[in-house]
């Protein structure tokens, strides 16, 4: 394909700004526009469950960009209007306001949105975190002694729970799993999780499948566990995963299945690429994969800005992704898993500062620090040569 | 070109490191940026600006006019 004179960006966050910027530094000057379903600037979103959470940052502190650096990147920004269709083919693209772009290539980064619990919707007092109005709305709610019960039990619940525990509040995480993360870290790592969290005085009801609400006159008042059970609350965070946020494709002549399905260079079609957490493409040595994380949303923008570029490249990224839990920070590198064997190859876990190596089928597979992100990422070079493909 | 980084927003990735060895380093306790080189050499300039646009906590600020 030869140099396209203008492109159309949908999603204007991370993965969305990282394309327009990583278009205009490799020297590309046609046109380039950016459109976003939220009214605000692209913003970060790791800080949501953390320090914007927490209160420690004003939240325009969580912006990605200033308005003079967004200026100078001489690209259309349309928020406010999300996009409502793509047509493949003709790749236009049109909002809800009514407006129609078109241009030769489309890159498709729109995200995820939250799964909720069946009834959630009616009544107030239940949250889910993936945006910036989201996070204020759940800070708004989080006061010393209210009880907050955090249904999920992964990354995102995991943080969330931290943070609202250090804001005072009493805090229960709930979910199906035996221990935190563990069906992503395996339980080595989930046990030491559940440890940190217990010391610090999260109540953990894991185990057991949440089943719904229970409300009185409008407000949440409990969640109800597959025991039966009803634990007690007056705020609850629903933190139960996300799904890729493809409806506006419906009809578009995409593929669609868990993320837009995407090659290995990140084309859905011609002239369409996908990037970050709604992307699913296939790696050449991982499979067809589909990354929730903050990394890869940048790393594979800049592999869909060179192959709009005609560059051809085949987008191989080795994993990464970090938590911030109490005082733990964790760095994960490659694909853990819960049935990998997990050896300690630095550091003690006693002492909470150790590195660990997932190995499967003697391969090595992953490598997780804890409290050690240098020694971790040095540790990294054992998954290069498995992610990396034989040229 | 004149870099500055963000201690307090940085999270330890050290994804700069593996990108700009000559400018990025991580601190051995806590993992955190370590400037090198603040004016790094034109040589580097292309590895600065990709390790600042993939720094997953945005803290690399390139300043192209200094
Ligand atoms: C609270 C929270 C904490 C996180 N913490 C970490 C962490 O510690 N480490 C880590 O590695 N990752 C973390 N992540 C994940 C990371 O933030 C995401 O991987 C990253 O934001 C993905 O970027 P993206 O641009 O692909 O998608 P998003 O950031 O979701 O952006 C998609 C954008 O597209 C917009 N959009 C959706 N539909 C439309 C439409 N039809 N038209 C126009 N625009 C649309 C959305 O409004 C959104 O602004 C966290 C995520 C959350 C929510
Ligand atoms: S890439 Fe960013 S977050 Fe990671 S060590 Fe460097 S400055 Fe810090």
């Amino acid at each position: 394909m030869s140099v396209p004179s203008g492109v159309v960006v949908v999603g204007a966050s991370a993965a969305g700004l990282a394309t327009a910027e990583a278009l205009r530094r490799k020297g590309y000057r046609g046109e380039v526009s950016v459109v976003g379903a939220e009214p605000h600037l692209p913003y970060d979103r790791p800080p949501l469950s953390k320090q914007v959470l927490s209160g420690a940052w004003d939240p325009k502190r969580a912006r990605l960009r200033t308005e003079e650096t967004l200026a100078a990147l001489r690209a259309e920004f349309v928020l406010g209007d999300p996009a409502v269709a793509l047509d493949a083919g003709s790749r236009t693209v049109r909002t809800a306001s009514g407006r129609v772009l078109g241009g030769d290539a489309v890159v498709v980064a729109t995200g995820l949105r939250p799964r909720t619990l069946p009834g959630q919707d009616g009544l107030s007092g239940v949250h889910v975190l993936r945006t910036l109005d989201d996070a204020l709305a759940l800070r708004g709610e989080l006061k010393e002694s209210v009880r907050v019960v955090v249904v999920g039990e992964g990354v995102l619940g995991a943080e969330i729970a931290a943070t609202a525990r250090g804001l005072g509040a009493e805090v229960t995480m709930a979910g199906p799993q035996p221990a935190p993360l563990a069906a992503q870290l395996g339980p080595m790592v989930a046990e030491l999780l559940a440890d940190l969290h217990a010391e610090r005085g999260v109540a953990l009801r894991l185990g057991a499948g949440v089943t719904g609400l229970t409300g009185q006159d409008g407000r949440v008042t409990g969640v109800r566990l597959g025991t039966g059970e009803v634990l007690p609350a007056d705020v609850v965070v629903v933190a139960i995963g996300a799904e890729p946020a493809t409806g506006w494709l419906a009809g578009s002549g995409l593929r669609v299945a868990d993320g837009v399905v995407c090659d290995s260079r990140c084309r859905a079609a011609d002239g369409v690429y996908a990037a970050g957490d709604v992307a699913r493409w296939e790696h050449a040595t991982l499979g067809s994969l589909r990354l929730e994380n903050r990394t890869n949303a940048v790393e594979q923008a800049l592999a869909v800005a060179d192959n709009i570029l005609g560059a051809e490249r085949h987008y191989t990224p080795v994993p990464y992704f970090w938590t911030d839990q109490f005082d733990a920070k964790i760095h994960v590198f490659g694909l853990p898993s819960a049935t990998a064997e997990v050896s300690v190859v630095e550091g003690d876990p006693a002492g909470r500062r150790f590195v660990a190596l997932y190995r499967e089928d003697g391969r090595a597979t992953g490598v997780l620090g804890w409290n050690m992100p240098k020694q971790a990422r040095l540790h990294r070079q054992e998954l290069v040569a498995a992610v990396t493909p034989a040229v | 070109m004149k870099v500055t980084v963000d201690e307090d927003k940085c999270c330890g990735a050290g994804q700069c490191v593996l990108l700009a060895p000559d400018v990025f380093d991580q601190r051995e306790d806590d993992g955190i940026v370590v400037l090198l080189d603040a004016a790094p050499p034109e040589e580097l300039h292309a590895a600065v600006r990709e390790a600042a646009a993939v720094c997953p906590a945005a803290a690399i600020d390139v300043d192209e006019n200094a």
